[in-house]
Formats: C-alpha cells, structure tokens, sequence
C-alpha cells in the first residue's frame, strides 16, 4: 500500500503540473523537499542520540524493567509477543507514555528506539512483526492526555480557555486508539494463519 | 485545577525524566556518562538510516502540495463530509493532517486565527489536531529506522483510524459546543 500512495503522490502531482503547464513548480518542490527532509534529518540527529543516550541508563539500570513490569497486565494482553523480561517491553512502554503525556519531542526518538528493540525479535526482517504493527497502530492513532501544543496556539491566539479542548481531545483520541487496536487484531489474524 | 496539574505534568515531565534517569542509574551503579554515550552511537546510526525513507516521502507529499492535488482531493471528499454535516472549514486540515504536522498545525493557526479559538470551527480544529496523527511520518521513521519495508497493514490501520478520531471529534464538539 505504501508504494501506491507514494507512487500517487508523486505522479498525481506532476500529473497535475503538467495539465497547468507549470514544469518548474515540480523541479523546485523536489529540490526544496529534498532539503528539508535533510534539514529535519539534521534536527531529529541530535535529539534521537540524547534520547538513545538516556534510554541506554535506564536500560542498564533496570528501570525500563521496573516500569515494564509495572504494567505488564495491560501490556502483555496488548504485545503477547513480547516476553515480559526483554528491553524491548520497556522501550514500548514509555514510547507510549511519551505520547500520551504529549512530549512531542521525546516521542519520536523514543519510539525509534523501543522499534529498534522490536526489531530485535524480528524473526523476518524486512517485514514488520505483529509486535510492531500493533506498537505502530497505538502510536498513529495517537491516545493523548494533554495537546500541550494545541493549548499553546489557542492560548497565542487569545482563547478564553485554552484548555477547553481537553476533554473532547481526550474522548476522540480513545476512540480512535480504541479502534486502531481493534483493527490491529481484526486485520493480521488471517494473515498470521497464512504463514 | 485538575488540568493545571495536566500541563504542570506535560511541562515538566522531560526535565524531571532528564534528571531522573540518570540519578537512578548512579545509584544502581551504573556507569552513566559511557553508558549514555554508547546509547547515542546507536541512536545516531538510527537517524543516518531514516533519512532516505525521509526523502522519498518528503518529496512525493511536497510536489502533489504545490500542484494542487490538496484541492483536488478536497472537491473529491466535500460531497460526503456535507452529507456528514462535517463543518467544510475543518475539512482542508483534517486531509493534509496524515501527510504533514506542521501543514496541519500551520492551518490550525489560520482556523484559530480566522473564526476564533473559542468558536465552533475553533474547537472542533483544536479537537481534531489532537486526535489524529502523522500517520505517514510515523510509519516513514519508525519502519525506515529498522529497514522494515514491508509494513503490513499499519499503514490503513493507521489512516483508518485518523479518519475515525476525525469524525469522534467532529461529532464529540458539535454535540458539547453546537448551539
């Protein structure tokens, strides 16, 4: 699927450029996004290594252990593949509390890390684990306790309450986890069962 | 109260976790600055390995953007979300939400900026920004750090389920905040 959207994106829009005869729109939104994805390449480099750095100590010292095991009856129902013990139960975890205590930026280098730990378990490499899909349908459908940068632009923007936001955000953020880890489930059944 | 609690966690959840991690590593004895260190590397390593994956898609969204294949796909979707009764205003930021976050957030802030943060198209926007995800950069990073190119289905999983936090959050705000 990912090669089709790709693939339409790409020749939708120079399709499109083409019937309004506009050759150069496409050659500088190659070069400009060519740039800026090494820009934010630039950017994510050092706070993926800060992130990597401090889950290593909190691997080392047993604390991904402990917070794993803290809530291992939810998750071992949520990742049965994982084995309770392995790091990579640890990494899932706090990516995920990362993500609902809405630390933006945290988050990404986090969740690398804990798919890196997946990838460990990985027997096909290549072809993402039922551990993995599932990690990645939690954090797509994005579960979140507090929109800290959506409260900030109301704020900047002048709301009387900013904050007003949060219950609905809360209620229509579970309802689509909620269905994420349905789907999730629903979806690689038949597949597994293939193989 | 409770949601001044919230932001105070949100806000300083990051330094207390910077100071935290490392302390409870000195008292395990833990090597910190060498351990700290060798985590980097890798993480470094995992940066190197997202960019082509970063590339590839930076560049399809960006020329299907600037052609105008956004209006296009809005023409397509605006007879249904009508039927819905999906306020057409949210509509333009919900479509560009799974391919870019700050495309989104940038529109969030003309929404806001336009009919009011404490509107009805303020809200529900607000609502919606939170709800849904990146789909796409997510999948981009996350599956390039480990060379996955076969995702499965996480990527309709995903799209699916923005699209159903979509219409929770149109239908949660128009039922708490429509007149």
């Amino acid at each position: 699927m990912i090669n089709w959207i790709w693939f339409i994106l790409l020749a939708g829009g120079i399709l499109l450029a083409a019937y309004n005869n506009d050759a150069a729109l496409v050659t500088d939104a190659i070069l400009e996004a060519a740039a800026d994805a090494i820009t934010l390449v630039i950017g994510l480099l050092g706070l993926i290594s800060f992130w990597s750095g401090l889950m290593e100590i909190a691997e080392k010292s047993g604390l991904t252990a402990l917070f794993a095991k803290l809530l291992r009856p939810f998750t071992s129902r949520l990742f049965p593949d994982i084995p309770p013990e392995h790091p990579a139960m640890g990494a899932v975890v706090l990516s995920i509390s990362a993500n609902i205590l809405g630390m933006g930026n945290a988050a990404t280098p986090l969740g690398i890390r804990a798919i890196e730990k997946l990838d460990e378990l990985n027997s096909e490499p290549g072809t993402a684990s039922d551990a993995m899909c599932t990690f990645v349908a939690v954090t797509t459908s994005s579960l979140t306790v507090v929109p800290i940068t959506v409260i900030a632009l109301r704020a900047a923007a002048g709301s009387t309450d900013p904050a007003k936001i949060i219950g609905p955000t809360l209620a229509a953020s579970a309802i689509s986890t909620l269905t994420a880890i349905i789907t999730d489930r629903a979806w690689r059944r038949p597949i597994s069962r293939r193989r | 109260m409770i949601i001044d609690l919230l932001e105070a966690i949100s806000r300083w959840a990051i330094p207390v976790i910077v100071l935290g991690i490392p302390l409870w590593g000195l008292v395990r004895g833990v090597r910190v600055y060498e351990t700290f260190v060798e985590g980097a590397k890798q993480g470094m390593a995992a940066a190197v390995r997202i960019t082509p994956y970063l590339i590839a898609m930076f560049v399809a969204i960006r020329v299907f953007r600037v052609a105008g294949g956004m209006a296009l796909l809005l023409k397509a979707v605006t007879p249904f979300t009508d039927m819905l009764g999906i306020p057409p205003e949210v509509v333009p930021m919900a479509l560009i939400r799974p391919l870019s976050g700050s495309g989104a957030l940038s529109m969030l802030g003309e929404l806001l900026h336009t009919y009011g943060p404490d509107s009805l198209v303020g809200l529900t926007a607000s609502t919606i920004q939170g709800s849904t995800e990146t789909t796409l950069y997510v999948i981009t990073v996350y599956f390039g750090a480990v060379g996955v190119t076969r995702a499965r289905h996480s990527l309709p999983v995903g799209l699916w389920s923005d699209l159903v936090g979509f219409l929770a959050a149109v239908f949660i705000c128009n039922w708490l905040f429509g007149s």
